[in-house]
């Protein structure tokens, strides 16, 4: 039976993970390499990295980074942050990348998903989305959840699955950074409109936010950044607190 | 010496790694002298079958993959396990490599519950039917990661294991003389994959 999948996700910017790495008691807290180790070691079914440098300096420290993590970590990865052409995703394929997830740039340019998919298959292009409600309406945001695009993201998603994008990450901007659960209401929604797999993104606080997080069918899986980085939640577990709830887990 | 065979599709970063981890040599070729010098092959692949059936034909190395099977162990990985059989049916009928009997068909077509999603995306257990060598490190109901939308079918005598999608049984692993397939992604699948390719390395 297919596992539900945890994903760890980590900001890198000038070759350091800059988010909620603060009571991490790790050696070095803010390296990339060491927590992807430690995710690795953890069972974490899944990497998300997103580049979130602006600078070329910081774009070589992080494929630097990337290919550093591919060489020793045997998980899925999956590289967001800066995609804008079929180059970009050539640059983090080479690193070592298995996906390469797609957000502001394929708003800019709608035929990046197609082309990806038609270059890369299908299961190589994810869709994330950063969603807030506006007036009712779940609304599509841009540029990191600052700028509102006026796309309705359930009809954005619905275009995006159909130009192949394999999976969609879904964050709640509304749940994001509050942990008291994520937006099941908007992965509700997503789930009824798509049939790719659902990555839930924002909102996760406690173990228990997972465990009725899977109790929706149409959630494939679930993404956090901080919880995991400040250990207020062990990845190992949470798989086995919800293996033991039955949710099918790899442990 | 393990040789990948590079036909052009798919991303080999991770399987060398992976290989280069357990400590076993490879190489990433395209050469028939290297093949033929090659104690194992590995035939990866990621794509769709027609156009990687073609990419492989037009590296001539077709009649060398087949001649070599006799003589050393070759391992298909993904859609290069998918080339190993008689047939495929994605995007029309081409033909396979005939080296282990069975064809590849859609997954969406034989799912009952057509709620489930397609790819088959993620972790699945691999339920072992028959015990082999391949199996030294791994256990039966470890979990591996697939990423595909066709699958294996009427294979029967040659399956190895199987994970459980829906109503369908996927065909996991085969084995049909020295000729091994997965379906999933070893060098994807952590340390239980690392497990399963250090046992082929081993063979």
């Amino acid at each position: 039976m297919l596992a539900r999948r945890i994903i760890p996700c980590l900001d890198v910017r000038d070759g350091r993970v800059v988010k909620g790495t603060n009571f991490l008691r790790l050696r070095d807290m803010a390296d990339p390499v060491d927590m992807a180790r430690f995710y690795n070691d953890s069972g974490a079914d899944e990497l998300v990295f997103y580049d979130i440098t602006a600078s070329a300096e910081g774009r070589n420290l992080f494929t630097n980074i990337l290919r550093r993590v591919a060489g020793e970590i045997f998980i899925p990865l999956t590289v967001g942050g800066g995609i804008r052409t079929l180059d970009d995703f050539d640059r983090v394929l080479k690193c070592g990348a298995d996906k390469v997830s797609v957000n502001s740039g394929a708003i800019a340019d709608p035929g990046l998903i197609a082309a990806g998919a038609r270059k890369y298959g299908d299961q190589c292009v994810v869709l994330s989305m950063d969603v807030k409600r506006v007036e009712g309406r779940f609304r599509l945001f841009a540029k990191g959840g600052r700028e509102d695009t006026g796309i309705d993201a359930m009809e954005w998603a619905v275009k995006g699955a159909a130009a192949g994008a394999g999976e969609i990450v879904l964050n709640s901007i509304d749940t994001d950074g509050v942990r008291r659960g994520f937006d099941l209401e908007m992965l509700d929604e997503l789930a009824s409109r798509v049939n790719i797999p659902i990555v839930a993104s924002g909102g996760a606080g406690r173990m228990e936010d997972f465990a009725e997080l899977f109790t929706h069918p149409g959630v494939d899986a679930g993404l956090a950044a901080s919880i995991f980085h400040t250990r207020q939640v062990e990845i190992s577990a949470l798989k086995a607190y919800l293996r033991d709830l039955g949710v099918p887990m790899r442990v | 010496m393990i040789a990948i065979v590079d036909y052009g599709v798919g991303n080999l970063f991770s399987l060398r790694s992976s290989l280069r981890a357990l400590g076993a040599e490879a190489e990433v070729t395209r050469d028939a002298g290297r093949l033929r010098a090659a104690g194992r092959i590995i035939l990866p692949g990621v794509g769709a079958f027609g156009d990687a059936r073609e990419k492989l034909e037009g590296t001539g190395l077709v009649p060398v993959l087949r001649e070599e099977a006799e003589r050393k162990p070759l391992l298909g990985i993904c859609l290069g396990m998918q080339l190993l059989f008689d047939r495929g049916f994605e995007y029309g009928e081409h033909p396979g490599l005939g080296l282990v009997p069975g064809q590849v068909v859609s997954l969406r077509e034989s799912l009952e519950d057509k709620s489930l999603k397609v790819p088959h995306m993620g972790w699945n257990s691999l339920d072992v039917l028959r015990d082999d060598p391949l199996f030294r490190y791994f256990k039966s109901g470890e979990y591996v990661y697939y990423v595909h939308s066709f699958y294996a079918r009427d294979c029967d005598a040659s399956t190895l294991g199987t994970s459980r999608y829906g109503n369908v049984a996927v065909t996991g692993a085969v084995r049909c003389g020295n000729v091994w397939g997965a379906q999933f992604h070893p060098e994807k699948s952590g340390d239980a994959g690392l497990r399963l390719l250090r046992a082929f390395a081993e063979l």
